[in-house]
């Protein structure tokens, strides 16, 4: 019995050697994921610009890592290019999930980190990966489920909800794929002592949209940032039952990558990229962005937004 | 990245990783399925298409060649407004599970399957055809021959197709939805590692999803040759 163990994992090695040698022919990593949905292939450009330095740069780059879900609440659409025509630079947005946006802050492959996950910033931070941590904005996250809302989660806040859907039994889509939506949602299931495991409870391992859809089809509930639930939520059933909560505050925050680890990064452009976003203009548009007539962002910055 | 990839694949096989062993027989179960059913129609189309010939033959040629090609993100869409609740099957509940990949699948299996087939038995000998028909053999009888004579083409059609299916990433993706434990494969699993930005966890799973391609591809090889010689 031994004896075969021990000749199969010397199989598994030589197995192993001859993939080392077909990968080492191919170039990166990231071709394996190449075919992926549009989510992960910027992972790959992230890869290519870190490793592009040598070539001749026409105009000065500034690499930001964001979140998807950023991304697809439309407001860099604006909030970017102001920036690029007043510093005369070229803004390269990698969006990818929470996790591996701060992996790349962490790895120095990109200048700027645009995130909205407080606990895990804070440990960016303290682990001296970031430099400067400018809170910029918030929204706030809802739950949104089945329009009989049979848990009868309307109106209450998060933790009320969540305990009366898992009591329930009621069908909950997660995110599971450590997104900053997924780590708040797990600081609520903390908060009721832990998530209990029940039939209905599924975690879809992918982004925001796709989650949403699967919800929908469904008919569960589920956990969404704002953004991209008013961006999508024409096409749904479900309807929002507990937003404005303030257990389902969602703060972001800008992080300029630590130069002393990494020489190669812009840090001035960081710099600038960071004050321009709390700068009185950039809070305006933020302040004043809508989607479907309904703002998104209160800024954080603006005298007139704190009071509220 | 890549040698903790290693280590990282090396620990999760060594230890047996619940997920991943999950993930890797959910994998095998929904490709083997898919390219299962894919042969049986596609072997089927290919001889037709390359031994019978009818009006418009070439241009269904053309279009299963052009069919190897579908983007699978694109297969993944059109499944789902097939299989969701608003789509035409949407009644049968499929979305999300692993027959809708199976599904998926085999659309991105039945081109492979059809062409390389067509190709396989239109470049037999022609006097291979002729020694059929002048020995009187029935319809099927002959079928019989051209796929046994062109088996090692076939055997390399079916491989194919498994190996698309086995690695593709957009129809498990969109239509699976990646649900841990119940239609999670490697690939979703790699995507999901990349976006959490565990790199290494992510290189681990593709190359697990190597390791049992290169199994799959040497117990083929071995298959293979074991008929050769059986026919010596």
């Amino acid at each position: 019995m031994q004896n075969e163990t021990s000749h199969s994992s010397a199989t598994l090695h030589g197995v192993l050697l001859l993939m080392a040698f077909l990968i080492g022919c191919g170039t990166q990593p990231a071709q394996q994921t190449g075919s992926t949905t549009g989510e992960n292939s910027p992972t790959e450009s992230a890869i290519d610009a870190a490793t592009g330095d040598a070539m001749p740069r026409a105009q000065t780059v500034l690499k930001v890592a964001s979140t998807t879900s950023t991304r697809d609440s439309g407001l860099l659409d604006i909030l970017l290019p102001e920036f690029e025509k007043a510093s005369h630079c070229r803004i390269d947005l990698i969006a990818v999930g929470t996790g591996a946006a701060l992996k790349l802050g962490e790895a120095g492959d990109v200048d700027a980190v645009l995130v909205h996950a407080r606990s895990a910033e804070e440990a960016f931070m303290a682990a001296g990966h970031g430099v400067r941590h400018e809170p910029i904005m918030h929204n706030f996250f809802i739950i949104a489920g089945p329009t009989n809302d049979p848990a009868g989660a309307a109106g209450t806040d998060a933790v009320v909800a969540l305990r009366r859907i898992s009591e329930g039994k009621h069908r909950f889509v997660s995110r599971g794929d450590d997104s900053g939506t997924h780590k708040l949602e797990q600081t609520l299931w903390q908060k009721l002592g832990g998530r209990p495991e029940w039939d209905g409870f599924v975690e879809s391992g992918q982004g925001m949209g796709p989650t949403l859809i699967m919800a929908d089809e469904m008919n569960a509930y589920v956990l969404t940032d704002d953004g991209t639930w008013l961006k999508q939520s024409q096409r749904f059933q479900l309807v929002p039952l507990v937003s404005g909560a303030n257990d389902l505050e969602n703060p972001y925050a800008v992080m300029v990558v630590n130069p002393e680890k990494h020489p190669a990064v812009n840090s001035r452009l960081a710099n600038q990229f960071a004050d321009f976003l709390i700068s009185e203009q950039a809070q305006h548009l933020i302040a004043g962005y809508e989607i479907n007539g309904q703002r998104l962002f209160h800024a954080d910055r603006l005298a007139e937004e704190s009071s509220e | 990245m890549i040698r903790e990839g290693f280590q990282e694949a090396l620990k999760l096989l060594l230890r047996l990783d619940e997920a991943v062993i999950d993930a890797a027989t959910r994998s095998l179960w929904v490709s083997i399925v898919a390219v299962v059913f894919a042969s049986a129609l596609g072997i089927a189309i290919g001889l037709l298409l390359a031994r019978k010939s009818f009006a418009g033959r070439s241009v269904i040629v053309v279009l299963f060649r052009v069919g190897m090609s579908i983007p699978t993100v694109l297969i993944g869409l059109l499944c789902y407004g097939l299989l969701s609740r608003r789509g035409a099957l949407g009644e049968f509940e499929l979305l999300y599970t692993t027959w809708a990949i199976v599904l998926g699948e085999f659309f991105l299996a039945v081109p492979i399957v059809v062409t390389l087939t067509h190709g396989a038995i239109s470049r037999l000998d022609r006097r291979v055809f002729e020694t059929a028909r002048t020995l009187g053999a029935g319809a099927v009888q002959r079928s019989m021959t051209y796929l046994r004579e062109a088996r090692l083409a076939i055997m390399l059609a079916v491989l194919t197709a498994f190996s698309r299916c086995f690695t593709e990433l957009g129809i498990a993706m969109m239509v699976g939805g990646n649900i841990t434990g119940r239609t999670r494969t490697l690939t979703t699993a790699t995507a999901l590692e990349t976006a959490r930005g565990e790199f290494a966890s992510g290189v681990a799973m593709s190359l697990i999803l190597l390791t049992i391609a290169l199994f799959v591809t040497l117990v083929m090889a071995l298959l293979s040759r074991g008929t050769e010689e059986a026919d010596l």
